[in-house]
């Protein structure tokens, strides 16, 4: 019986080392946290102002992550909502998709569903990782989607970065000052933008945090309502157990 | 309340069913762990029905509207994120125990005579399910669902002669398509639920014919008391019925954290591609199937041709039905049996789970050979059996059961 459930754990355990595998660059690690209302309030209005123009959240509608980001409505209809949409409505664009298709070479792709086909990590990379390469027809590149057909739309806030960022490495302390010499992200700007590094990193965080939580908007409900069903099932087996317990005490 | 029971009783034979199939059932009083996985089985056919019959309520089986309308479960519909989660992992929750329970049926020589029509029904189980989780996987419309689906219906066109024209028959249509996903939807709600519920009723009238095996092998009903009744024998209910709770309560225990904490299971039960619509111009980097499909998958990849692979493919499926007649051990259970079909079991289980592992990963050199070397003894297992089950020496069988 021991012997079955190690061998069991085991199996499951082994699925879990292989389940990575895909991503080749290194990437930077964040840990979201979808509880964390500001946050995403922040993000979702950085979404709003930088990439909604093209990206939709076309599963997801404006009441949702009004009510669960703890937005009011007035407010939210005020300044959140795209143009002449109701508060009910799904998050769709304007932009056709074939014209998108000749402006970029691909349509936006809808980012409902980013955060849980790509994840948090190389959302947060991603957004993180352009820089400048005049050989592009946007005059930027990306060190996590090589080749990407998109602007770097948030150059305004972090600047454009002179040469590609070397992401997902652990800061290089020197060890006579303790200071910082070389760390994740940009080290040289081409131009300046109007936040720091430090700020910049925040925001997208902030931004990412937001994709996240409407990649699953129902996750703090399902772990809210997940906990009193394993506390019912916990007592239930007391009772069942005990019940089994009594009819077998005769079988021998 | 016993009026109305006789009444009823007078027109339809409601107490004779019941205490044939429960109260006057008698199983043998030595079942251990493995003997959870038939009812846990049940629990989750339930599960899939039910959830299944309400998901089928807000889905829409079209090309351009299955994706959207998924994500409209997911958000819109009232605990829809619940019923789908529930529907998903009860999907590989089914194939977990359905391959305890026949890895029971190997374990303790469930298959053999007086048996062979359980077992054989029961085959047919596990390939209606098979049929089941393959259509039910196209249903979502995602990138893996579509390409998924190409790769195996493709696999019908490697046939010599009819195979192009046996797979374009399959999919309706020069790809899949939406027409695809309207038959395969059809298939999944309609047809294979009644084909499983029939088989399942034929399993366990079988089962209750001939009476259950136990962990000893031993044939219980050669041992009665005056009144007929088997000594080793206890009614099903209510001692199996409150047993089985403690073991539904554990799986569901387990199936529910799942649920409610990591439906994704780490990509293994939904796969991160499937979070992306379909798109027949653009082929995923590595296309993999669902995790309960991967040995036999590693064993198509294994043969260097693309026909005789899926011929072996098959022929690892179909090997199991004739069991029964492969096996020549005067005894049933694993406990009496002689090393060389506890080394045999063993080898085979080892190499099942290895080319489970091998059908998700990417193949290699290195892996195509290891996977090679695993379908031979995958096969040996089944090809060797009549030879080393009757040459081997056995244990005695003990006159009663042992309870441990």
């Amino acid at each position: 019986m021991k012997r079955i459930i190690t061998a069991l754990i085991f199996a499951f355990s082994m699925n879990g080392a292989f389940a990575a595998g895909g991503a080749a660059v290194p990437l930077d690690h964040i840990d979201t946290d979808i509880r964390d209302q500001e946050s995403m309030q922040r993000g979702l209005a950085l979404f709003t102002n930088y990439c909604f123009g093209c990206h939709s959240l076309e599963y997801s509608r404006y009441e949702r992550s009004a009510t669960d980001l703890g937005i009011p409505v007035e407010i939210f209809e005020e300044n959140l909502v795209a143009g002449e949409a109701k508060i009910g409505e799904l998050m769709t664009i304007a932009m056709p998709k074939d014209q998108a298709k000749v402006w970029f070479g691909n349509p936006p792709p809808d980012l409902t569903l980013t955060a849980r086909l790509r994840g948090p990590d190389w959302l947060y990379s991603y957004l993180r990782g352009f820089y400048a390469d005049p050989k592009r027809p946007y005059g930027v590149n990306n060190v996590v989607y090589k080749d990407v057909g998109m602007p770097h739309v948030l150059a305004d806030l972090q600047g454009l970065c002179a040469e590609a960022p070397e992401l997902g490495i652990e800061p290089e302390v020197d060890p006579l000052s303790g200071n910082i010499v070389k760390s994740s992200g940009c080290e040289r700007f081409a131009t300046e933008g109007s936040m720091t590094p430090e700020e910049y990193d925040e925001a997208i965080y902030d931004l990412v945090n937001y994709l996240e939580y409407v990649g699953e908007p129902s996750r703090l409900d399902s772990e809210r309502l997940g906990l009193y069903v394993l506390v019912f099932l916990a007592f239930l087996f007391v009772f069942v157990y005990l019940l089994n317990k009594e009819y077998w005490r005769g079988i021998h | 309340m016993s009026k109305l029971l006789s009444w009823i009783d007078d027109r339809l034979p409601v107490v004779n069913a019941f205490e044939k199939h429960m109260s006057k059932y008698y199983a043998p009083k030595n079942f251990n762990f493995f003997y959870f996985f038939g009812v846990l089985s049940f629990v989750v056919l339930a599960n899939q029905l039910l959830t299944g019959i309400w998901l089928t309520m807000s889905y829409n089986p079209s090309a351009e509207g299955a994706f959207a309308s998924i994500e409209y479960i997911m958000r819109d519909v009232d605990y829809g994120w619940l019923l789908r989660y529930l529907h998903s992992t009860g999907a590989s929750a089914f194939f977990v125990v359905v391959y305890l329970h026949m890895f029971r049926g190997l374990l303790y020589g469930s298959y053999k005579k007086p048996r062979e029509l359980v077992w054989i029904f029961g085959m047919t189980i596990y390939l209606a399910l098979m049929a089941e989780a393959f259509m039910g996987y196209l249903l979502p419309w995602g990138q893996m669902s579509y390409w998924g689906a190409q790769v195996i219906v493709n696999l019908f066109g490697t046939i010599p002669v009819i195979g192009e024209e046996l797979a374009l028959w399959i999919r309706g249509d020069y790809l899949i398509s939406g027409i695809t996903l309207n038959r395969f939807f059809a298939l999944h709600v309609v047809a294979l639920p009644i084909v499983i519920l029939a088989l399942v009723v034929l399993h366990i009238l079988a089962l209750h014919e001939v009476g259950s095996n136990n962990p000893d092998g031993i044939d219980i009903k050669k041992d009665k008391d005056e009144n007929g009744i088997p000594k080793d024998g206890i009614p099903f209910h209510p001692f199996y019925t409150v047993h089985d709770l403690v073991g539904i309560v554990v799986f569901l225990f387990v199936f529910c954290a799942v649920v409610f904490f990591f439906p994704e299971m780490g990509g293994y039960f939904l796969e991160k591609p499937n979070f992306e619509p379909a798109n027949a111009l653009k082929t995923p980097d590595h296309i993999a199937p669902v995790w309960y499909f991967t040995p036999f998958y590693a064993i198509l990849r294994a043969v260097p041709d693309a026909f005789l692979g899926v011929v072996a493919m098959g022929a690892a499926i179909a090997v199991l039905f004739v069991l029964p007649w492969l096996d020549r051990s005067p005894v049933r259970s694993m406990r009496y049996k002689g090393s060389l079909s506890k080394i045999a079991l063993a080898l085979f289980v080892v190499s099942f789970c290895i080319l489970g592992y091998l059908g998700v990963v990417v193949s290699t050199p290195g892996r195509t050979l290891l996977a090679q070397v695993l379908t031979v003894i995958y096969f040996a297992y089944f090809i060797l059996m009549p030879w080393y089950t009757s040459i081997e020496k056995t244990k005695p069988v003990p006159e009663r059961v042992t309870m441990k």
